[in-house]
């Protein structure tokens, strides 16, 4: 693994997170949630990432398992080129101001006992840093930053509507100047004249400090919208990644296909080529041998059901795994 | 001859501890048989309050109706005696919600529950009759299997299977009106596809009505024939799909179309949005609800409301300036 200055931000490797299933009197484990198996990408400074696919494809715990919230049951981090399971102590106090995260609900991750004053302070006094009066006036820039008045640092959580919370959770995310923000599901709940002001906001700060995103979401039009690049994640695993443009203009895996042709356009003389897919999602604890999708694919084959596609390289900086997708018309 | 569902000025407040709030004012929109009208908007602009109003289900003691009329073959629901007006709601008008899980019973076996609501509409069939009856209901809303089905819990079944037994039981009635607040918006995209074909094709084949009450323009492009947009507890707009999305005319309708991220924008292009926030309901502008976000606000915007102007018969827009708005538009819409 290449290290220093010319390698990519952060690296993933084989990613793989299985959740035991426990049953029976004794709580035995009984089976596996194959939560996410073997990703791999690659992210570079400044650069986006979008992961989308629907629930349970395991794209958050992809994010969770980056940042160690979840212990990985197989495959390797680098960040910086450093391999984050065998970092010291100190390295990993710096890697916790580097990486961070933002929730759906801002709510559920901030101190509603706390003003928000007090919790845009917090990152800044476990980490160390500076004096009374430079933390209140960090505080103050960062409220400003992110669009609410200075005023908000003496009210609390519960007084802000769901976009102002949004803000405060991205205040506190740019706090201590991290090098990637992993955005899970960050502007799905909020309303749509308010997820563009969120959208504007995050795009602007990934300007301004060169920051680095990945960006979790089942909505794939708002995830097109902030990537430079698209995996497309299914039960687990990633069967495709392509530019974002290219992703949507032409894209190579069915399932990748049968998800945009699902969205919803908002305009009434569009013309609609709608691949319905059957049935629902298997189950992650007995996932589909060979290709997981041939349950739900209309032109699986025999050999999808034995044979387990890779994900192999299709065209300049596309991947794929279909055995088939140069057949599909 | 009069609409099949008819809701007129209908005003709705809600007793908090300080006082009455209004959350919907002089609300208005007539559907037919077959049609399916989409009521848009975002949290809290009373789409949903709109529904249970006309369900008589605003939550009691707090909700109430300040005026207005909801009117059924011409009928007024809310002057109807009990025994009639039961007989009308639940059964020729019916309701899905977002999250079928809270409305389904989780520890009552799926055929019981479908059970109870044939007795409740047509008491006396024999037990053979309801489960024959059942098996066609969840045939219809395509659940396979649906003999097993029937025998199962609600936890047993995903989020697209329990929408789908929703559906069913919302059927049974053979419902004149089906109102489905939020539908699809729990659910998957691949299995909001699916769920919208459903009620497509359910439509097609009963000739019901349906109001369709979401956030998602998208969806409403796909399914309805007509729109209502809704701002504040307030009508902004009201028009037939293809104006309403070609010629939008209210400040707030333009805004939210233009906000979208659409799959054809160019990626980490800056966005349009409305500024600012929706007003609190204790906190409402006394003019025009919109006049605080509104690039085209002046001063006559904060003293009355506007009314709702008809341009056509089928096209209103409650704003001061519509035909200015419309005058300047040079500005090309995606068509």
């Amino acid at each position: 693994m290449s290290t220093g200055a010319d390698a990519p931000l952060l690296q993933v490797r084989g990613l793989t997170k299985h959740f035991p299933v426990r049953g029976g009197v004794f709580l035995r484990t009984v089976g596996h949630v194959h939560a996410v198996d073997d990703v791999s990408f690659d992210l570079d400074t400044g650069e986006t990432i979008g992961l989308v696919g629907e629930s349970g494809c395991g794209k958050s715990t992809v994010g969770k398992t980056l940042l160690r919230l979840y212990d990985p049951t197989a495959g390797r981090v680098f960040f910086e080129g450093r391999d984050i399971a065998t970092m010291s102590r100190i390295e990993l106090r710096q890697l916790r101001r580097d990486i961070q995260i933002i929730f759906q609900d801002p709510f559920e991750s901030l101190n509603a006992r706390h003003t928000v004053g007090k919790i845009l302070e917090e990152p800044f006094l476990i980490h160390g840093l500076g004096t009374t009066v430079e933390r209140r006036r960090r505080v103050d820039e960062l409220l400003e930053r992110v669009g609410l008045d200075a005023g908000a640092a003496n009210r609390f959580p519960h007084e802000f509507s769901g976009g102002q919370r949004q803000r405060i959770g991205i205040a506190r995310a740019i706090a201590l100047k991290p090098r990637l923000i992993v955005c899970d599901e960050a502007v799905s709940a909020l309303d749509v004249s308010i997820q563009s002001q969120i959208i504007n906001l995050l795009l602007e700060l990934q300007g301004e400090m060169r920051l680095a995103l990945i960006f979790i979401a089942h909505d794939l039009a708002v995830v097109k919208h902030v990537s430079n690049r698209i995996a497309v994640m299914y039960l687990g695993e990633v069967v495709e990644t392509a530019d974002a443009t290219d992703i949507y203009e032409s894209p190579r895996h069915p399932y990748t296909k049968a998800l945009i042709s699902a969205i919803p356009v908002p305009d009434p003389t569009a013309q609609r080529d709608r691949i319905v897919l059957v049935g629902d999602v298997p189950s992650p604890i007995d996932p589909p041998q060979g290709c997981r999708f041939h349950t739900r694919c209309r032109h699986a084959r025999d050999d999808c059901r034995e044979r387990k596609p890779e994900l192999t390289a299709a065209g300049d900086r596309a991947t794929v795994a279909c055995h088939y997708w140069r057949n599909l018309s | 001859m009069a609409a099949l569902l008819a809701v007129e000025e209908l005003s709705v407040g809600f007793d908090t501890e300080e006082d009455l709030v209004n959350v919907l004012d002089r609300v208005s929109f007539d559907i037919e048989a077959g049609e399916t009208l989409g009521l848009v908007g975002e949290s809290g602009c009373g789409k949903s309050v709109t529904a249970l109003a006309v369900m008589g289900l605003l939550p009691k003691p707090a909700g109430r109706i300040q005026g207005g009329d909801i009117l059924f073959r011409g009928d007024s629901l809310l002057a109807l005696p009990r025994e009639r007006m039961r007989a009308i709601r639940g059964n020729r008008i019916a309701m899905i919600f977002q999250e079928p899980m809270t409305a389904l019973n989780p520890v009552q076996r799926i055929g019981r529950q479908l059970a109870e609501t044939f007795a409740l509409h047509e008491p006396g069939l024999s037990s053979d009759t309801v489960r024959q009856r059942s098996l066609g209901l969840l045939e219809e809303v395509g659940i396979p299997a649906p003999d097993s089905r029937l025998d199962e819990y609600p936890h047993q079944l995903s989020g697209g299977m329990r929408q789908r037994v929703m559906i069913a039981m919302a059927l049974a009635s053979r419902p004149d009106v089906l109102i489905a607040d939020e539908p699809t918006t729990a659910l998957d995209v691949t299995i909001q596809a699916q769920i919208l074909e459903l009620l497509r094709d359910l439509q097609r084949d009963t000739g019901m009505a349906i109001i369709f009450i979401t956030h998602d323009l998208g969806v409403i492009a796909e399914l309805c024939s007509r729109v209502v947009v809704m701002y504040a507890g307030r009508v902004a707009e009201q028009a037939d799909i293809h104006p309403l999305f070609t010629r939008p005319l209210h400040p707030y309708t333009r805004g939210l179309l233009d906000s979208i991220p659409r799959l054809e924008d160019e990626p980490k292009t800056t966005l349009t949005t409305i500024p600012g926030t929706v007003p609190g309901i204790d906190d409402l502008p006394s003019g025009c609800r919109f006049v605080n976000r509104c690039p085209f606000a002046e001063r006559r915007c904060e003293g009355e409301p506007p009314p709702l102007d008809a341009l056509t018969a089928g096209h209103r827009v409650a704003c001061y300036r519509w035909r200015e708005i419309e005058a300047d538009d040079a500005r090309p819409h995606p068509a």
